[in-house]
């Protein structure tokens, strides 16, 4: 893949002349994208901080550490590492499957995969009640067993997974479509089984695209709330995820602490824009790691 | 290493990349498989590769049948055209590829495979490239570097797919003699998949000329050349001027030309014959009488021989090619009326009427 330059910040001779406009054009552009991203973005943002800690910093680490806010952040650790996973193996396996074979059925497949895109979380959400709650059609199958879905931990990690998996998948099968099957044909002609060209050829390959679908479905997991809410019960301790206490919070009016629980989820949202950022810098220049022992010319 | 293709057909969908093929590859030699785009020879190599599996036929391996074999299996050297190098790997490590990743009992010990890959990167003359990754090589080094890797599993047999096909025209020339050398080295049965019929004609032992699906004729380059089969190697493997006119008595006429048939042929009441541009010569005066009339159109004197195109009194564009000395001689300037002529009068060249292309 070619790499685009777009990285490499702005500078006024990169720009040709034909494209370049009047100066008071391009301010005026500039001045309208800002505007908008301190209205949408950087003001609520920096809403959530000062509410948080409007009643000092005292409240502020009270309200984040009180056990209900604890189980919490247990529980939405607890269903993002589990969503993680099994999206890593979901999205790597239908990639593979999709770019580097022809099968009947492959389009409808590459259909499904949008499919949780398409849908309101909070449908999402009703189907799994629809499914596993006490009436629902797998209740028969389920209940025996003793296992129970609907407002337990379990249904709040199958809506999240549901909700959160085309992201591995979508970000990795252009990416391997764009490299082709022609390095793994190479590995298999020279011998190698098929696990060993997953991971000696194909892993490295896709490794940053990897990475950047796992840190986007880190997120949405973490903050996922329409699905969620659906099949939790909102059960304080047992069956909260952090999206859910806040809104608890919210509405029994501890604005203090619904912020101060919100401003953890910001913080996350913060530290993914910077993954997210250095991943995007690094795929640009994958060679920069490994080029270390190699000789420049 | 022989191999024999015994009945390939191979479809997709409706289109018929191989119909019926069979070839006979003999131990050692290194054979090019030649055709226009489209033809099914990359598409045979890859069959023969256990890249691609046919709809029928066999492919023997030495006598014994293999086309259900996993191309893992195979132990064939594969040079892709676009090389197909590791990206994330150094030189040294995607040669080294096919050593380590042997289960553990066959995997040769550690610097058995340093050796061996040193010993193959001096071989295809890039010893001190170890460290640099694919990125950092030209076109040629990278497919020198394809080549080793190939090598390096000590193949039975070693396909290469274009290997020229992304070079340029001077690195390409330079690759496919050192090719040769190293086939003559080393030996082992080769087969090359090419457009180009220069090419083909310079570095194989046998070329195999396809044409959609099939192959139209094998022999040794020389043999495909003077000796065409069907009318399409003819015209795929150079210029080719095409006659066609009456036969009387005995003779093919064309204009004031009378051209003997060959044996047998004698009875026919018209034919086609094919006559390469360098067969053909140009007087200002008609000093035989064997001869047909034409006008120059257009010359291009660069080169080692002169090409000329001409428009023959019955309408039809005739290419000739003339020596430099021939064409100083003849003082050839802007449109002028000739006389062409037949340099042999004999035709030993292919007449058949069964086809025309």
């Amino acid at each position: 893949m070619p790499a685009t330059p777009r990285h490499r910040g702005f500078s006024s001779t990169a720009v040709p002349a034909v494209t370049s406009e009047p100066a008071w054009v391009r301010r005026g552009f500039i001045g309208v994208a800002l505007a908008f991203l301190s209205l949408f973005l950087l003001v609520p943002l920096v809403a959530v901080f000062v509410f948080a800690l409007q009643k000092g910093a005292g409240a502020y680490l009270a309200a984040v550490s009180e056990p209900a806010a604890q189980a919490a952040v247990r529980l939405t650790l607890q269903t993002t590492l589990i969503a993680v996973v099994l999206n890593v193996v979901f999205g790597v396996a239908a990639a593979w499957a999709i770019t580097k074979f022809e099968f009947p059925g492959k389009n409808i497949l590459v259909t499904l995969i949008d499919l949780p895109f398409a849908v309101s979380p909070v449908i999402s959400g009703l189907v799994f009640v629809l499914l596993f709650g006490a009436d629902g059609w797998l209740a028969p199958l389920i209940e025996p067993l003793g296992l129970k879905i609907i407002f337990a931990p379990a249904g709040i990690v199958l809506a999240t997974v549901f909700v959160t998996f085309p992201f591995v998948a979508r970000e990795l099968i252009p990416l391997m479509q764009a490299q082709g099957t022609e390095e793994e044909e190479a590995a298999i002609v020279l011998g190698a089984s098929g696990w060993q060209t997953f991971l000696r050829v194909t892993l490295p390959n896709i490794k940053w695209g990897l990475l950047y679908g796992v840190i986007l479905c880190t997120a949405r997991s973490m903050g996922e709330f329409g699905a969620v809410s659906v099949v939790s019960g909102h059960v304080r301790g047992l069956t909260n995820t952090l999206p859910l206490h806040v809104e608890i919070l919210y509405n029994e009016y501890n604005f203090a602490a619904a912020f101060a629980v919100a401003s953890l989820l910001a913080l996350v949202a913060l530290a993914t824009l910077t993954a997210k950022s250095i991943v995007a810098w690094r795929s640009q220049r994958p060679r920069a790691g490994a080029g270390l022992n190699a000789r420049t010319k | 290493m022989s191999i024999q293709v015994r009945n390939i057909t191979k479809r997709f969908g409706p289109f018929t990349a191989l119909e019926d093929v069979s070839l006979d590859i003999p131990t050692g030699e290194l054979v090019a498989l030649l055709g226009p785009s489209g033809c099914g020879k990359t598409t045979l190599l890859r069959i023969i590769a256990g890249l691609e599996a046919p709809d029928s036929g066999q492919i023997l391996f030495e006598g014994e049948d293999v086309a259900r074999q996993s191309a893992r299996r195979r132990q064939v050297g594969f040079v892709f055209q676009h090389y197909a190098l590791f990206r994330h790997m150094t030189v040294f490590e995607n040669v080294a590829f096919g050593l380590t990743v042997r289960p553990r009992r066959q995997r040769p010990p550690k610097d058995a495979i340093r050796r061996r890959v040193r010993d193959l990167l001096r071989l295809v003359q890039l010893e001190h490239f170890a460290d640099r990754l694919p990125t950092q090589l030209s076109g040629g080094q990278r497919q020198r570097v394809a080549l080793a890797r190939a090598l390096a599993i000590e193949p039975k047999v070693l396909l290469l797919d274009e290997p020229f096909g992304a070079l340029d025209a001077k690195v390409r020339q330079e690759l496919r003699r050192w090719l040769r050398r190293l086939h003559d080295e080393i030996h082992v049965t080769s087969v090359f998949v090419t457009h180009d019929q220069e090419e083909a004609l310079e570095v194989a032992d046998y070329a195999a000329v396809m044409n959609q699906g099939r192959v139209e004729q094998i022999g040794r380059p020389e043999e495909v050349y003077h000796d065409p089969a069907t009318p399409f190697v003819y015209n795929f493997l150079g210029n080719v001027n095409v006659f066609h006119g009456p036969v009387e008595d005995g003779k093919l006429r064309i204009g004031n030309m009378r051209v003997d048939l060959p044996e047998g042929q004698s009875n026919l009441r018209s034919a086609t014959i094919y006559v390469r541009p360098h067969q053909l010569d140009i007087g200002l005066q008609p000093t035989d009488p064997n001869h047909f009339r034409a006008r120059t159109v257009y010359i291009n004197p660069a080169g080692p021989t002169v090409k000329v195109e001409l428009v023959s009194e019955w309408g039809d564009t005739i290419h000739v090619e003339l020596s430099q000395e021939r064409y100083e001689a003849l003082q050839l300037r802007g449109q002028t009326d000739v006389f062409v002529f037949l340099k042999r009068k004999r035709m030993t060249l292919w007449s058949h009427r069964r086809r025309t292309p």
